[in-house]
C-alpha cells in the first residue's frame, strides 16, 4: 500500500476536460512500474471523469476524491466499491481481465441528483 | 436462490388467480403463535413531497391529497397505513427539510384511519442521519404485532452508504428470535434488501446479513419501496413486494442506461402511480395484495 500511496502522490499532469456533465480523461501518468494512475474528483453531482477508457490487462490506480461531501465509487460489475471521504483520497486498485463497458455509480447518498452520479469505464483491447 | 417474477408466475406459484395478487404467506395455516384474525392495511410509498419537475409530474403539490382522498374511499377501511419512505424530497437545507414533513404530516392528517407507521426513506434521513425524520414521525425502525402478525420495520436508509448496520441488525435478530420458525412475519423496508439492480444503487450494502437472519422463518413477507414500481421478487422462500409511487415511476430495473423518472403522460395522467393494499391474518392465511392505481378524476 506505501508503494502505491507513493505511486499515487507522483500524479502528474493529470488533465480534465469536462463538458457539460460528461468529462474524458485526457492524461495521466504512468510510472515505472506501468501502473495507470487516474484521479477521479466526485462532486454534486457528477464525476470528473465519467467515462474512462482503460487498456485491458493494464495496471490501473484511481484515486478518488469528493471536495464537497462523502461520495461513493461503486463499479458492481468491476467489483470496486470506495467511499471517499473529503480530505481523504480513496485509492482503488485494479487490472481489468475483460473488456466491455462498465457502470459505476455514486453509492452514498450525496443529495438532489446523486441518482443521476453516474459514469462508464470502458476497457478495450 | 434468487429470482425475479412476474404477478402471473407468482400467482400460479403461489396457486390463486384472480385480479388479486396472492404471495408467499398463502399457505401459512400452522401458526403456532396467537391465531390470526382477517384484517387490511395499506402501504404508501415515495411521496416525495417538495419534488419539483413539470415534466415528470404537474400534479406534484395535489398528488398526496389525491391518494389520500382514495384511501379514504376504500370500501373496507384498512386497520392502519405504513409508508415506506421518502415522504419528501431531498433537500440540503435542514429547515426546508422539516417544513416538508410539517406538511406531510398536516396532509395526511386527513386520513380516516389513524392508526398510522412510518418510516423514513434516503431522501428524508439520509443527509442528516434520521434527525429531522425522528423529530416528527419517531424511531427510524421499530416492530409491533397487529392481528397475530408481527411487523418490523428495517431502517437501510439513515446510513447515506445504505447499510443497516451491526447494531440494527443484531436488534433485528433478537427481535425476530421471540418468534419461531412458522410465525405469519412481514418486514418493511425503503430499498430492497437483495441486489435488484446494483448499477442503480437499488440495494442495501449489508442486505445479505439481513437476509440471512430472516432466512429461518418460512412464512415471511418484504414490502419495500424506492424502485417507484410494483415488482416481485422470490429469494428462496421470501418474497418481496415493491409498491408504486406516489410522484413518478421509474424504469424497469436495468432497462435502459440511465435511471430517469418516467415523463408525465397528459394521455394518462398519473399513469404509474398508486398505492397498495393487503389482506392479511385469516386462517388459512390468505395474504392478498390489491394494487390501487391513482385515477385521474
Amino acid at each position: 500500500m506505501r508503494r502505491r500511496d507513493a505511486i499515487a502522490r507522483s500524479l502528474v499532469g493529470a488533465t480534465l476536460m469536462a463538458t457539460g456533465t460528461v468529462a474524458t480523461w485526457k492524461a495521466h501518468s504512468e510510472t515505472a512500474a506501468n501502473v495507470k494512475v487516474i484521479s477521479v474528483v466526485a462532486r454534486k453531482f457528477v464525476f470528473l471523469p465519467n467515462e474512462i477508457e482503460l487498456q485491458l490487462g493494464e495496471s490501473v490506480l484511481l484515486e478518488l476524491t469528493a471536495p464537497e461531501v462523502a461520495m461513493g465509487f461503486y463499479a458492481p460489475e468491476l467489483k470496486l466499491r470506495a467511499v471517499i471521504v473529503p480530505g481523504t483520497p480513496s485509492r482503488v486498485a485494479f487490472t481489468p481481465q475483460r473488456s466491455g463497458r462498465f457502470d459505476f455509480v455514486c453509492d452514498v447518498f450525496c443529495g438532489d441528483g446523486h441518482e443521476g452520479m453516474s459514469g462508464h469505464i470502458t476497457v478495450v483491447g | 436462490m434468487t429470482q425475479d417474477i412476474d404477478r402471473r408466475a407468482f400467482m400460479e406459484l403461489a396457486g390463486l388467480g384472480g385480479v388479486v395478487f396472492a404471495s408467499a404467506l398463502a399457505g401459512c395455516s400452522n401458526l403456532a403463535a396467537a391465531p390470526a384474525r382477517d384484517f387490511h392495511f395499506v402501504q404508501l410509498s415515495d411521496i416525495h413531497w417538495g419534488f419539483q419537475g413539470p415534466a415528470v409530474n404537474p400534479e406534484a403539490g395535489h398528488t398526496l391529497q389525491r391518494a389520500v382522498a382514495a384511501v379514504n374511499a376504500l370500501p373496507k377501511r384498512p386497520d392502519f397505513i405504513m409508508f415506506t419512505g421518502d415522504l419528501t424530497h431531498t433537500t440540503d437545507d435542514p429547515v426546508e427539510r422539516r417544513r416538508r414533513l410539517r406538511e406531510v404530516k398536516a396532509i395526511i392528517a386527513d386520513l380516516e384511519v389513524k392508526e398510522l407507521y412510518f418510516m423514513p426513506g434516503e431522501h428524508d434521513a439520509s443527509l442528516d442521519q434520521g434527525a429531522a425524520f425522528i423529530e416528527f414521525f419517531g424511531a427510524t425502525h421499530a416492530s409491533f404485532d397487529h392481528g397475530g402478525v408481527h411487523f418490523v420495520t428495517v431502517d437501510n436508509v439513515s446510513d447515506p452508504a445504505a447499510r443497516i448496520g451491526d447494531e440494527q441488525l443484531a436488534w433485528l435478530k433478537a427481535d425476530l428470535g421471540r418468534f419461531g420458525p412458522d410465525a405469519p412475519i412481514v418486514v418493511f423496508t425503503h430499498r430492497p434488501l437483495f441486489d435488484l439492480a446494483p448499477q442503480w444503487d437499488w440495494a442495501t450494502r449489508d442486505g445479505a446479513q439481513a437476509l440471512d437472519i430472516l432466512m429461518p422463518y418460512r412464512h415471511l413477507t418484504v414490502f419495500y419501496g424506492h424502485i417507484h414500481q410494483e415488482h416481485h421478487h422470490m429469494t428462496a422462500h421470501i418474497a418481496h413486494h415493491a409498491a408504486t409511487s406516489l410522484i413518478f415511476p421509474l424504469p424497469a430495473p436495468g432497462s435502459q442506461p440511465r435511471r430517469e423518472p418516467i415523463r408525465w403522460d397528459p394521455a394518462q395522467p398519473f399513469h404509474g402511480l398508486g398505492f397498495r393494499e393487503v389482506l392479511a391474518g385469516a386462517a388459512p392465511f390468505p395474504e392478498q395484495i390489491t394494487e390501487h392505481p391513482l385515477q385521474a378524476s
